[in-house]
């Protein structure tokens, strides 16, 4: 069985920076910033590792909520909270490297929709 | 103050196999900032969960990289197993295990390849490649594909490997180990890649951490992360430990997947002996409900794989997390104050995978 443990702590915006800070304060290290659309809302995980056990800050906003950066915690954030903007058209406060819009140079913007077509519904391979 | 000037590098450039953009900010020779943008190569296979369902699913998770696809399908399915507590066989485990390290091997020598041609050292890519083909040889044989393995699924693997072929596979590895020894003798004790390496692209473990980095990158800067050791698969019942080196600059990241290759080898070397018999799969019924980060370690470091579903045959959502996409912040960092002359090595030094980082 995997030695892996794994916790969520859902918390207000208010709580992510100072959150944020005590993680990096505690040794965590960020792992990924992913952005989920449940209904009409947005659900950001913010997940932190330390000896393996896996800790998530999880913040759920509507779409037109202005994100506060932790990029000026964890330097690295900035990627993720890019990708958060540019795939989920979600604002980001005070990123440290923002690319506008344009750390992905698709093509076709964002929201992006998938079509399948009724030939193509079931995998030959199951 | 010297004159800044921006020079693009990439999109296309000789060292770079896949489309990644730096700006890099320039004081005479000297980098002094390096800004990356994706997008290139962005297929959006995420959003693509939503119409698939999650058995068939998996073609499309493995999909995510040519390298390492395979473990992106051993992650997939075992987030799945985890969310519908699904008991995988043991032999299952170890087969996973075996070719998990075969597709590390195999992305290690296409990285030595890749990198001694990048710094003019043909004869170690030449090497290096015709070494890899024993590689896929064996895994094309065991599952039926070279770089698309198509061999995981959920609840097991698809294919069992006869006893006799895994000791071929462990005799076939073990007539290769002196090959490998000398070519990546060769490789770290030549006195022109160590003067390209040595010194070059630093990144301290302070920072190695805070941004981030992972597999190869961090253990180079000092920091021993190893998914493996959480015990995934069969790998809680097999002893290794992870390689790392402490000097943090490209030599020590170039020496740690060169040393990794023997780990490699040793590990499946330990799974053919510990193999049980039994079955390879269990049927699977339902669907899943519930989320996991199921994570791995690939040939760059961790790699997580988010998973959520709500009962139904298409999941929520699928996030993957892929190494070089939280590698990206430590190349910033460690192509600040290089001469430009070393930044095709800097950048080939994290062993980049941009079709991994965009999906």
């Amino acid at each position: 069985m995997i030695n892996d443990k794994q916790t969520t702590l859902l918390i207000g915006m208010d709580e992510l920076v100072p959150r944020t800070e005590q993680m990096k304060k505690d040794g965590c290290r960020l792992v990924q910033i992913g952005c989920t659309k449940v209904g009409d809302d947005y659900e950001i995980n913010y997940t932190f590792d330390k000896d393996y056990v896996l800790t998530n800050l999880r913040i759920t906003i509507k779409q037109d909520t202005v994100l506060p950066s932790v990029s000026s915690v964890y330097f690295g954030a900035f990627v993720y909270e890019n990708e958060i903007h540019d795939l989920y058209g979600i604002k980001v406060a005070g990123m440290n490297i923002d690319f506008g819009g344009h750390f992905y140079r698709t093509t076709i913007k964002q929201p992006f929709t998938v079509t399948v077509t009724k030939e193509d519904t079931s995998c030959q391979n199951k | 103050m010297s004159k800044q000037i921006t020079v693009p590098f990439g999109p296309q450039h000789p060292v770079l196999p896949e489309p990644i953009h730096l700006d890099l900010v320039l004081e005479d020779e000297k980098v002094i900032d390096a800004i990356p943008s994706i997008g290139y190569v962005h297929r959006g296979l995420e959003k693509l969960v939503e119409k698939r369902e999650y058995p068939e699913y998996i073609y499309v998770a493995e999909r995510i990289c040519g390298i390492c696809s395979y473990i992106h399908s051993n992650t997939y399915a075992q987030g799945i197993e985890e969310i519908m507590k699904i008991e995988v066989p043991e032999r299952a485990q170890f087969l996973r295990t075996i070719w998990s390290e075969y597709s590390r091997l195999h992305s290690h020598l296409l990285w030595l390849g890749l990198f001694a041609d990048g710094i003019g050292f043909e004869n170690a890519f030449m090497n290096a490649w015709k070494l890899r083909e024993h590689i896929l040889d064996d895994l094309e044989s065991t599952t039926g594909g070279r770089v698309i393995q198509g061999v995981c699924k959920v609840g097991g693997v698809r294919r069992d490997v006869s006893p006799e072929k895994l000791d071929e596979m462990v005799k076939g590895l073990k007539g290769m180990e002196p090959a490998l020894r000398d070519l990546t003798n060769v490789f770290l004790h030549d006195s022109s890649v160590s003067h390209r390496l040595r010194g070059v692209g630093i990144l301290q473990k302070g920072d190695a951490y805070t941004l981030g980095a992972v597999g190869p990158t961090a253990r180079g800067s000092g920091i021993s992360i190893d998914l493996r050791e959480t015990g995934y698969d069969a790998y809680g019942k097999i002893n290794f430990k992870p390689v790392v080196e402490h000097e943090g600059d490209s030599y020590a990241r170039c020496a740690v997947r060169a040393k990794e290759i023997f780990t490699s080898i040793d590990i499946i070397e330990q799974c053919v002996k510990k193999i049980p018999d039994g079955p390879v799969e269990v049927k699977v019924t339902g669907a899943p409900d519930g989320e996991y980060f199921s994570r791995a370690e690939q040939p760059r470091g961790e790699v997580v794989h988010y998973i959520k579903g709500n009962g139904k045959r298409n999941l929520v959502r699928h996030r993957v997390r892929t190494p070089t996409f939280t590698n990206l912040p430590p190349l910033v960092t460690l192509l600040k104050g290089c001469e430009l002359a070393d930044v095709p090595v800097v950048v080939l030094s994290i062993d980049p995978c941009v079709g991994c980082a965009e999906r």
